[in-house]
């Protein structure tokens, strides 16, 4: 009995809690804790001894780690949740310890407030619209919730229709709620998209990294034709271009972009310019 | 008697390796995993151990029947489909081991009020199955991006007549020996999540099995970890 028992113990050491730090930029696992910077210090082997004394012995040094998308509150540690890359970033203005999070690969999407998606009318009831984002359950859109909507002044929506707008309302509990104005009651381009186009749909990380600020393909995309182009945080994406063959390459090479790398897009992008 | 069955056992538990012939010192056969194969499912994973496949597909958080919906947690299915037939007895009481399990470790609580699907397809059958379904439920899991507050496997261990202990027994050996259990271990501490046994076997064989199970169940944690850095490495 006691050798099973050793062969247990053996197994199971070398199992700890890493810090935060030493593994951003690494895949982590669901089940894995993180220890952030401030408790690294009483943990190390010699900590309990050289810690300097502080006078207010409560305070952190650091402020606030907001814990992102992947990651969940265990006691004083962050416990990780997603399969993914463990990303920083630093606090702009100094205050708080900046934001930590699991940039992870994922189809489904989960309403998320303040996201702009692109949604599709499923029903009309009354004064809202049902419309489909993806998600666990249709959004609601309030029918004044357009620019320049007002009671007698209903804006023309059709079952059916594409709407580009964000979320008000979007926690596990509730129903999502969404808008397509901003707090000012301006559109901001948000609203029914137009007639044409296409919707296609992709995976939530290539829309992050399209949306990231340096993203090269959509200036190369740019380049290739002119195009009008939505994103919706949802996995969808609207084109449309001057044809039905340009609107359906660029589809094709929006979709493809996940798994190319980036010689074979430039091969690609040159080969399309010349024709 | 006792000492040497239990010096057999850590004899099998050390020489474990994920992919190695099958000798005499009995080891875990060879393991293949891969992901996001099939397009409509949110996640996907095809797991082989040996000459056993079994697919799975999961699908969520998405909507859920108002008869279904639980106001405070995800409702999770397990759907078994067998290769070949019609889904009978024996998969319905596969589907609540793999259920039970599957709940014990997502984190339900986020999604309240809506569905979790896990639908496996068995590809071929060559022992230790159950052990194989669970392994592919929780690689979709994790392709799908469902928050799950641990990973967790299953391993197979089949008591021989006259009492070796063999991990991933192959379907000959399960038919032949007087008991298998089967073990869902997570990965943070190498708890028991879940067991379910047959057959005929003493309470100090059930402890070694479970030792065993453990040990052999750090390899399958190895084996994670390397084909999921794999899949992130390539974007």
């Amino acid at each position: 009995m006691a050798e099973a028992a050793a062969v247990v113990a053996e197994s199971l050491a070398g199992y700890r809690a890493r810090a935060a730090r030493a593994v951003l930029e690494q895949v982590v696992l669901p089940g894995e804790e993180l220890l952030l910077p401030e408790q690294e210090d009483g943990e190390g082997p010699g900590g309990a001894g050289e810690r300097p004394l502080r006078l207010n012995a409560g305070a952190r040094s650091r402020g606030r780690v907001v814990c992102g998308p992947g990651l969940r509150r265990c006691g004083d540690r962050l416990l990780v949740t997603k399969c993914g890359r463990l990303r920083h970033k630093e606090p702009g203005s100094g205050s708080g310890g900046g934001v930590y999070w699991v940039d992870s690969q994922q189809k489904r999407y989960v309403p998320v407030k303040g996201d702009h998606v692109i949604g599709i009318v499923t029903a009309k009831s009354g004064d809202i619209f049902k419309v489909d984002v993806g998600g666990s359950e249709p959004a609601s859109l309030s029918y004044l919730a357009f620019e320049g909507a007002t009671k007698r002044n209903r804006p023309n929506v059709q079952v059916g229709d594409l709407i580009y707008g964000q979320f008000v309302v979007a926690n596990k509990d509730m129903e999502p709620e969404m808008v397509c104005i901003d707090s000012c009651g301006r559109a901001c381009g948000m609203g029914v998209i137009g007639q044409d186009g296409l919707l296609f749909k992709v995976t939530l990380g290539l829309i992050r990294r399209l949306l990231a600020p340096d993203c090269e393909i959509l200036q190369e995309v740019g380049k290739l034709y002119p195009l009008e182009i939505v994103f919706g945080m949802n996995g969808r994406i609207w084109v449309k271009a001057k044809t039905i063959q340009q609107t359906l390459i660029l589809a094709n090479i929006l979709e493809a972009c996940e798994h190319m790398t980036a010689d074979q897009r430039k091969q690609i992008f040159s080969r399309l310019a010349e024709s | 008697m006792e000492g040497t069955m239990q010096t057999e056992t850590k004899i099998r538990a050390e020489s474990g390796i994920e992919s190695g012939p099958r000798g005499p010192s009995c080891s875990l056969r060879h393991f293949a995993c891969e992901q996001n194969l099939l397009s409509r499912p949110d996640g996907s994973a095809s797991f082989l151990q040996g000459d056993t496949s079994v697919l799975a597909g999961v699908y969520g958080p998405a909507e859920v029947k108002v008869s279904k919906e639980i106001f405070n947690k995800a409702t999770l299915e397990v759907t078994l489909r067998p290769k070949i037939g019609l889904p009978g007895v024996a998969e319905k009481s596969r589907e609540r081991l793999i259920r039970n399990t599957c709940e014990a470790v997502v984190l339900g609580a986020l999604h309240p009020r809506t569905s979790i699907t896990v639908v496996l397809q068995v590809v071929s059958d060559a022992g230790s199955l159950l052990a194989c379904c669970l392994n592919a439920a929780c690689m979709a899991l994790v392709d799908a991006g469902v928050p799950m507050r641990a990973l967790f496997c299953g391993v197979t261990c089949a008591l021989d007549s006259d009492g070796t202990l063999l991990l991933d027994p192959t379907a000959k050996q399960e038919k032949e020996a007087r008991a298998v259990l089967t073990f869902a271990l997570d990965s943070v501490e190498r708890k028991l999540l879940m067991s379910t046994t047959k057959g005929l076997y003493s309470d100090a064989e059930l402890q070694q099995c479970l030792a065993a199970a453990q040990a052999a169940s750090q390899h399958v944690f190895r084996f994670y970890r390397e084909s999921l850095q794999r899949r992130y490495s390539k974007s």
